[in-house]
């Protein structure tokens, strides 16, 4: 059980405080690459930015979902229940949040909860690791929290991503928001973001 | 305020600090849209903007630089209560400046001076819904929000026109955001609006009593409801500030006798002293000293 103790922040007050604020940048601002505070790596498929993330954002109110990847590693099962208490579902559309260790474990977007029209809120933030947050082909962003057009360039982003985000962005104010992280760093796309390829 | 003889880090607990910033990220993410949450009580009334207190505590850290502001005073009890709560439960440095805050808390006012990137505007907010004098039911006003059915809110304010020659509502004056929810942009008078738009600040509003909490990210479109022939204006003032001579400011109207005399000055005073300090003078201004 050691790995389920370890990797929990060590000052968990002051480090779900500045993780937090990275991750409302990153989603007032989308695109921009936020550094995000990560503690010891556990050793597992469960990569510290995911870890980081988990312990800031859920507990025994948010139903998360593990990708089969993560959940098939009962370290990772164990750890997420011993330090949040949140309950594991096994749909992604029953999640509150969604952690997904790489492209090739993501469900298409419309597997996971868009919420409803009364109340849109009621969706899933997916995390997804991604190997860098550059690198990978030009995408041009627009939306609120851009002044002008935003450029990135993520790297094993899921294929047919830009077509899978038109049909969520087309849903709102319903949606599922996309944090993405890599190497240290989060980037946020929030529903409202207008993606489109190339530069 | 009550004795705070232990307390964590920014007063609320972890728990309700999850809860308040996962909504937070709900409301960064659907701008305009009201998300609920479980308001906590705070070691003070509702009236004194216990949403906004929420909202600041559940997001400040120690780097941040807190500036708290009623009215456009930084010296009013209620400003400065919440300044030295914060400055003892989460040990941040306060100041009156506009420039040197990442949160500013407010109650009634936008600051003059244009807010940049990377600044958190928050808002008291009393009440959160703009159709609530239109239709009390929430489960209506949340079905009408749901399909954007905004036709109740034109008729009010063309009903405004028709009795008074022009859309009367100088507070509260309804926005729609980003094309999509007509939203309350809290009791700021009108002539704060148009800084809501493509503001480069985040703007987070918390409602304590209606437990609600929105907010609109940086560069997005915040319109003020209006008609063709009836344009949105904001309110002109017909004299400049009397201690620093700023125009194009919003002003407070002070009686200074019972024989109807009276001045505008700055409802903004940190605005108004910096002005002073640069050397402006108005009408009954005698340098920042004779001033104060
Ligand atoms: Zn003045």
């Amino acid at each position: 059980m050691e790995g389920v103790i370890d990797g929990a922040f060590a000052d968990p007050v002051m480090q779900s405080q500045s993780v937090f604020r990275a991750l409302m940048d990153a989603l007032a601002n989308p695109g921009t690459m936020r550094k995000l505070p990560v503690p010891r790596a556990i050793g597992t498929s469960m990569i510290p930015e995911l870890v980081s993330t988990l312990l800031t954002l859920s507990d025994h109110d948010t139903s998360i979902w593990l990708d089969e990847v993560l959940r098939s590693e009962p370290a990772n099962v164990q750890f997420a229940s011993f330090h949040t208490g949140a309950p594991m579902v096994a749909e992604p559309g029953r999640a509150a949040f969604a952690f997904v260790h790489s492209a090739e474990a993501m469900p298409p977007l419309d597997q996971f909860n868009p919420g409803t029209q009364d109340y849109p809120d009621r969706s899933t933030t997916i995390v997804l690791a991604v190997p860098s947050l550059s690198g990978g082909p030009a995408l041009s962003l627009r939306g609120p929290g851009m002044k002008d057009e935003v450029h990135i360039s993520p790297s094993g982003l899921p294929g047919d991503f830009v077509g899978q985000w038109e049909i969520n962005r087309a849903l709102f104010p319903r949606g599922v928001d996309l944090l993405l992280v890599a190497d240290g760093h989060v980037m946020g796309l929030p529903r409202t973001t207008r993606i489109a390829e190339g530069q | 305020m009550t004795a705070l003889p232990q307390y964590n880090f920014a007063y609320l607990d972890e728990q309700t600090k999850r809860m308040i910033r996962r909504a937070i990220l709900k409301a960064i993410a659907i701008p305009g849209y009201q998300v609920p949450f479980s308001s906590r009580e705070m070691p003070m009334p509702y009236g004194w903007g216990t949403g906004g207190v929420q909202v600041t505590a559940s997001i400040i850290g120690p780097d941040d630089v807190l500036k708290v502001i009623d009215q456009g005073a930084d010296d009013t009890t209620n400003a400065v209560s919440i300044r030295a709560f914060f400055a003892k439960v989460a040990q941040v440095q306060t100041t009156t400046h506009t420039a040197e805050a990442s949160i500013i808390q407010t109650r009634h006012r936008i600051p003059e001076k244009p807010l940049t990137e990377g600044q958190v505007l928050v808002y008291q907010v009393p009440i959160p819904e703009p159709l609530r004098f239109l239709e009390p039911r929430e489960t209506e006003t949340r079905k009408m929000h749901a399909l954007e059915e905004y036709g109740l809110m034109h008729v009010k304010l063309y009903e405004d026109i028709a009795r008074h020659g022009r859309i009367a509502t100088t507070y509260a004056y309804p926005v729609k955001v980003e094309g999509r929810y007509v939203m309350d942009p809290s009791p700021t008078p009108k002539f704060d609006n148009p800084k809501m738009h493509m503001s480069p600040a985040l703007q987070l509003f918390g409602a304590g009593r209606e437990h609600r909490i929105y907010a609109v990210p940086p560069y997005t479109e915040v319109v003020s409801l209006d008609f063709e022939d009836h344009p949105f204006e904001i309110q002109h003032f017909a004299e400049p500030c009397a201690l620093c001579g700023a125009t194009e400011v919003y002003l407070d109207e002070v009686i200074l006798d019972d024989r109807g005399g009276h001045m505008f000055v700055c409802s903004d005073t940190d605005n108004c002293e910096e002005r002073r300090q640069a050397g402006h003078v108005g009408s009954l201004g005698t340098g920042r000293e004779a001033a104060e």
